[in-house]
């Protein structure tokens, strides 16, 4: 028998206020008067969910540090609020408001100005917190999607481009397959167990031992949807294609909420339900991570569209995360954790200097685009340089940190030789990077006006621009902040 | 004053900060003032703290930045060495570039970069650990890739710093992985204070070499060197702080700050030392033949950094940051000077067009002579002192070393004489109204000829400073080997000095009969462009010149019979040079760009954009993951 007590209310409720402001964000457009200009309000109400929800995130960890982070399960096993769900929340949840905060003007520009992008942001931000807390494997697979279908639509947003559109379908068509993998992986699971939760799947597993072929399917398939949806290699080919057309706000958003929130699910998936399996999985994430730091770096070397080039590097990452997971020490963990973090700031930053860069008509598309940048725009061209050495790792930014602490977990776990793949493709990523800066800084080009960002974007960039060189000066409240991840 | 060592990068930094953000509003007045006094500042209080120190190693820690990992500052005698020259000669520097960049555009910003560079490079050798020495090292990377594309309309500068950029990212990532083979030795502590007691392992050899790479990399030795003369695009007082006194030395003070390590991986120092030799002389080769009289000093650079390798790597740690303070003050004059003689000749940098300058410039020529003098190693100037303490270790520890040091030195005074002898002396060749530079300029450059000569005279007290952090190997008592070699180097430098004399000078009232016995030097000496030109060709058509043609070039001007023995060994040395630098280094980098080009190509093949091929990518990597289950 099913019975909602306000423990269950209580965990459940942040998520649950983004999913009602996104319903009254809708309702309320549809009430009022489709030409009356300026639905300014609807986005603070927008914004106002996000609040919420994160004045009730911050109950939850006022409680959970009362009760010395003792997990707090709901729904018969089904959710589960922990200092892991708690961070990968707040992630999620500045995301969103940064997101949010920055696409007003972007898609008045865009002449696509819709109240039902920001439900469909809030929407998406409720499906990433079912992938944080789920611990049961339909409630995961339900937020999953309900996530994912926030996104075919984000990402398809401009109706009238091409591009737009084809990164949509490419997306939803690719999402849907890869989906498709990992519910059959999730069904094996149920027949093995007998049952849909993570935690009764451990038990199960040490008794099925090593060779057994049908929880490897089952691994298997898991692990190419859930790969897929960080974008490691090689399911990462939607990625460069969906970043490029979709609207760049929506970039941002996918390039951080979704991939964290699927990090988090990987995580969870991963070391509670398979972690006893570890010899089975682990060459595969393995050969994985060392083909995705492949592709990613690599690939990004010869792109000329900025956008692109971001998303190849966005690949790359995901394979640094993937190595902390494979050292699976504290460090490693804290060390995903806090790469995470610092990539979820340098990567909306470096978006929203593009964003911030729009020229009337044209986006920022090539690499050219950003000539003469720090001449012309001394700020925001110290702003990318900033967000891109921390991107490419280097102190005193946030990114050093993050890679600091994987590159520490390998040396501690003894894998080397992951290691010194790691450091040689931090030097390839610096050349990339470098290209942007290069241009920026060191090539003269047309003059052309700047539309005059708004001042949500002067905000979000002077927010991700602190973030970014504060993580990296004095990373201990950050860190202290990882540690929350793991319980701690 | 030694609790303030915190202070000492900040006050650049803020300076930095403050140009860059408000730059653009505030008076030229106001940024002249601010941007060297900053410095000034920095370097008084270094002087403070280091007086006050009085050669004992004090930490400064703010916090801990990372898990075991403090944010702190190192003040021992060798950091007092390094602070001192970057802030004293940085400041030099800075009140000169008053004066070179007042025509230039964007003042504020180059004035910013200048100071931020200073922030960095006071960071790195200020760190107590290796984790925030390697946020000094790229800060600097990075602060000098800014100012060496600072002239945004020279075509090259952009190439040049990617240059820069690119060869200085292998070397980081040995620097990252030699970092953290020294913190699983060190059990997750990357400070200095813990590198001793470790005992010689595989891992310290493996970090030993790796930082190495990292500082092959910063430093411009072979096989990293050739980014270096490339830099020489940014403006000339950048050239000086930069390319000659501070940055390109971090990689020598990161193996002295290291010594704890190298003392056990007696292969890897080895290495050190013939790395550092080939790098001397090679360099040295090319700059024989170098027409720009930038090009001459930077690969005079990248010799003299070979130098300072060869006394690391017999283990004399503390020569090696004798000789790179001696350097740090004939070189940055020897670049401030060439910048002050293009500048009054309106942007000239071909010494070939120079010459007969000395009339018009006698400060700068009276300086830049008693630099290049102390560069040549004549005794009693600072070059002297410091080069003969190296050739002296080599000596006791590896000859062959020894033998490639001698000849180089050879070759130092040689090129140094010959630029000397093309800018200052002979006939006019240049028809622009040369003038002397303003007293802004010229006062650093009479403060620091002052230090070419004297701070070779401290050999002494500063091995002594030195000792509590360097290992010191032990050197015999007795003076006459150390008298024997002193001989050979003043023999060489004088040879060179002399040899250049004859190439360079001509004398129509010497003796026909003179003409006639040293035929050879005569025809040499009356076709000074000889070399040059020969260079030159080479140069332009350097990538078309294959090793046949160049051995058949070799060939008919040793049946010429027109070449002495000296003439042949330089040049072929030279030659061998070049080839290397066309082939080896050249191909290597074209190769490296061809692999990482064939590389992307299956990448870009696979991702063609359709959705079905796609998915069908999916698929075949989840069959192959399944099919690994037989397999394993």
């Amino acid at each position: 028998m099913i019975t909602y007590t306000s423990t269950d209310h209580f965990v459940l409720l942040p998520g649950l206020l983004l999913a009602l402001f996104g319903c009254a964000v809708l309702l309320l457009d549809f009430l009022f008067p489709k030409d009356v200009k300026g639905r300014g309000w609807l986005v603070g109400i927008a914004l106002s969910g996000v609040g919420f929800a994160s004045w009730q995130s911050w109950q939850q960890y006022l409680y959970l540090k009362a009760h010395s982070m003792t997990p707090l399960v709901a729904f018969n096993g089904a959710l589960v609020l922990d200092g892991f769900a708690l961070f990968f929340n707040g992630i999620v949840l500045a995301s969103a408001a940064l997101v949010m905060l920055i696409s007003y003007r972007y898609l008045e520009d865009e002449k696509e100005h819709h109240t039902e992008y920001y439900a469909l942001v809030l929407f998406a931000a409720c499906g990433a917190f079912f992938l944080n807390g789920g611990l049961d494997m339909v409630t995961i697979f339900v937020g999953l999607e309900l996530m994912a279908v926030s996104f075919y639509i984000l990402v398809g947003f401009l109706r009238t481009d091409k591009r737009s559109n084809e990164a949509a379908m490419k997306y939803l068509l690719l999402g849907g397959f890869s989906t498709g993998f990992l519910i059959y992986g999730f069904s094996i699971f149920y027949g093995l167990t007998g049952s849909t939760n993570l935690a009764a799947l451990a038990t199960v597993i040490p008794a099925r031992g090593a060779n057994d072929p049908l929880l490897y399917l089952a691994i298997v398939t898991t692990l190419v949807g859930l790969l897929f949806k960080i974008g490691a290699a090689p399911f990462h080919m939607w990625a460069p294609d969906t970043y490029e057309g979709a609207p760049t706000t929506v970039t941002a958003f996918l390039a951080v909420a979704s991939k964290t929130a699927s990090f988090a699910l990987l995580l969870r998936v991963m070391l509670v339900g398979l972690g006893t399996a570890r010899e089975m999985w682990e060459p595969l994430l393995t050969g994985a991570a060392v083909l995705t730091l492949t592709i990613g770096n690599l690939a990004a070397i010869s792109q000329s569209n900025v956008k692109r080039l971001l998303a190849y590097s966005s690949i790359g990452h995901a394979g640094y995360v993937l190595l902390g997971l494979i050292a699976g020490n504290q460090t490693g963990l804290i060390g995903v954790s806090i790469y995470l973090l610092t990539y979820a700031f340098s990567t909306i930053g470096a978006f929203l200097v593009l964003i911030a860069l729009r020229r009337r008509g044209v986006a920022v598309e090539t690499i050219e685009d950003l000539a003469s940048l720090g001449k012309r725009y001394p700020y925001y061209a110290l702003l990318m340089l900033l967000f891109l050495m921390s991107l490419a790792g280097l102190p005193p930014t946030a990114g050093f940190i993050g890679k600091y602490y994987i590159f520490l977990s390998l040396v501690e776990s003894g894998k080397y030789g992951l290691a010194i793949v790691g450091a040689l493709y931090v030097a390839v990523s610096l050349y990339y990077y470098f290209r942007l800066v290069r241009s920026m800084f060191l090539t003269e080009s047309i003059e052309a006006q700047v539309l005059a960002p708004s001042n949500g974007v002067r905000l979000v960039l002077a927010l991700t621009g602190i973030a970014t060189i504060a993580m990296g000066i004095l990373p201990e409240p950050f860190l202290r902040m990882a540690a929350i991840s793991l319980g701690r | 004053m030694v609790n303030l060592i915190w202070l000492i990068p900040l006050i650049p930094l803020m300076g930095a900060a403050v140009l860059l953000t408000l730059g653009r509003m505030m008076p030229k007045a106001a940024i002249q003032l601010l941007a060297p006094g900053t410095i000034l500042a920095a370097f008084l209080l270094s002087l403070g703290a280091v007086m006050e120190s009085g050669g004992k190693s004090q930490e400064v820690i703010l916090y801990e930045w990372l898990p075991k990992v403090d944010w702190g500052f190192l003040l021992d005698p060798l950091s007092s060495v390094m602070i001192l020259i970057v802030t004293g000669i940085g400041f030099l520097i800075h009140v000169y570039a008053v004066g070179y960049m007042n025509h230039e555009g964007g003042y504020y910003r180059f004035f910013g970069y200048m100071n931020l560079f200073v922030f960095f490079m006071l960071t790195l050798v200020l760190a107590n650990n290796y984790v925030l020495l390697f946020a000094g090292w790229e800060g600097v990377g990075l602060a000098s890739y800014l100012l060496i594309g600072f002239y945004f309309s020279k075509k090259s500068a952009g190439d040049a710093a990617k240059k820069a950029f690119l060869f200085n990212r292998v070397g980081d990532a040995g620097f990252i992985l030699g970092m953290f083979g020294v913190a699983s030795l060190t059990h997750g502590s990357l400070a200095f204070r813990d590198l001793h007691g470790l005992t010689a392992g595989p891992v310290v050899t493996a970090a030993a070499a790796l930082l190495f790479l990292g500082a092959t990399g910063k430093s411009a030795q072979l096989p990293l060197f050739v980014w270096l003369p490339d830099a020489m695009e940014g403006p000339t007082p950048v050239s000086a702080l930069i390319h000659a006194a501070t940055m390109v030395t971090a990689g020598v003070y990161m193996v002295a700050r290291s010594n704890a390590i190298y003392i056990l991986a007696p292969e890897v120092s080895f290495a050190i030392a013939v790395t550092g030799a080939l790098t001397a002389i090679v360099a040295a080769s090319i700059a024989l033949v170098q027409t720009d009289i930038k090009r001459v000093l930077a690969y005079s650079t990248v010799s003299q950094l070979g130098f300072m390798f060869m006394a690391a790597g017999v283990g004399a740690y503390w020569v090696a940051v004798f000789h790179l303070m001696t350097h740090a003050f004939f070189k940055s004059l020897l670049f401030l000077g060439a910048g002050s003689v293009i500048h009054s000749l309106n942007g000239e940098q071909d010494i070939r067009r120079m010459g007969g300058l000395r009339k018009e410039m006698p400060i700068t020529f009276w300086t830049m002579a008693i630099a290049s003098l102390s560069i040549a190693g004549v005794p009693l100037l600072a070059g002297f002192f410091s080069k003969d303490e190296i050739l002296f270790f080599t000596f006791l520890s590896a000859k062959s070393v020894f033998a490639v040091g001698l000849v180089t030195a050879f070759l130092t005074a040689f090129y140094m004489s010959r630029m000397m002898f093309l800018t200052f002396l002979g006939e006019k060749r240049n028809h622009a109204h040369a003038h002397e530079s303003p007293l802004v300029m010229t006062v650093p450059l009479m403060i620091l000829a002052v230090g070419s000569v004297v701070s070779g005279w401290i050999g002494g007290p500063l091995e002594r400073w030195l000792e509590p952090v360097l290992h010191t190997p032990h050197a015999p008592e007795e003076g006459g080997l150390k008298y024997l070699v002193m001989g050979f180097s003043v023999v060489a430098a004088g040879a060179g000095i002399l040899l250049a004399r004859y190439f360079y000078i001509s004398r129509p009232e010497l003796p026909a009969q003179a003409r006639i016995a040293f035929g050879p030097f005569t025809k040499l000496a009356d076709n000074k462009w000889y070399f040059d030109d020969l260079y030159d060709a080479l140069f332009v058509h350097g990538l078309g010149m294959k090793g046949g043609a160049l051995l058949g070039s070799f060939d008919r001007q040793f049946v010429d019979g027109g070449i002495n023995g000296a003439g042949l060994i330089t040049r072929f040395a030279s030659h061998l040079s070049i080839w290397f630098d066309t082939w080896i280094v050249d191909g290597l980098v074209r190769l490296t760009g061809l692999v990482t080009k064939a590389a992307g190509y299956p990448v870009r093949m696979a991702q063609t954009g359709y959705v079905q091929s796609y998915a069908m990518w999916i698929i075949a990597a989840a069959a192959a993951a399944l099919g690994l289950f037989w397999v394993r």
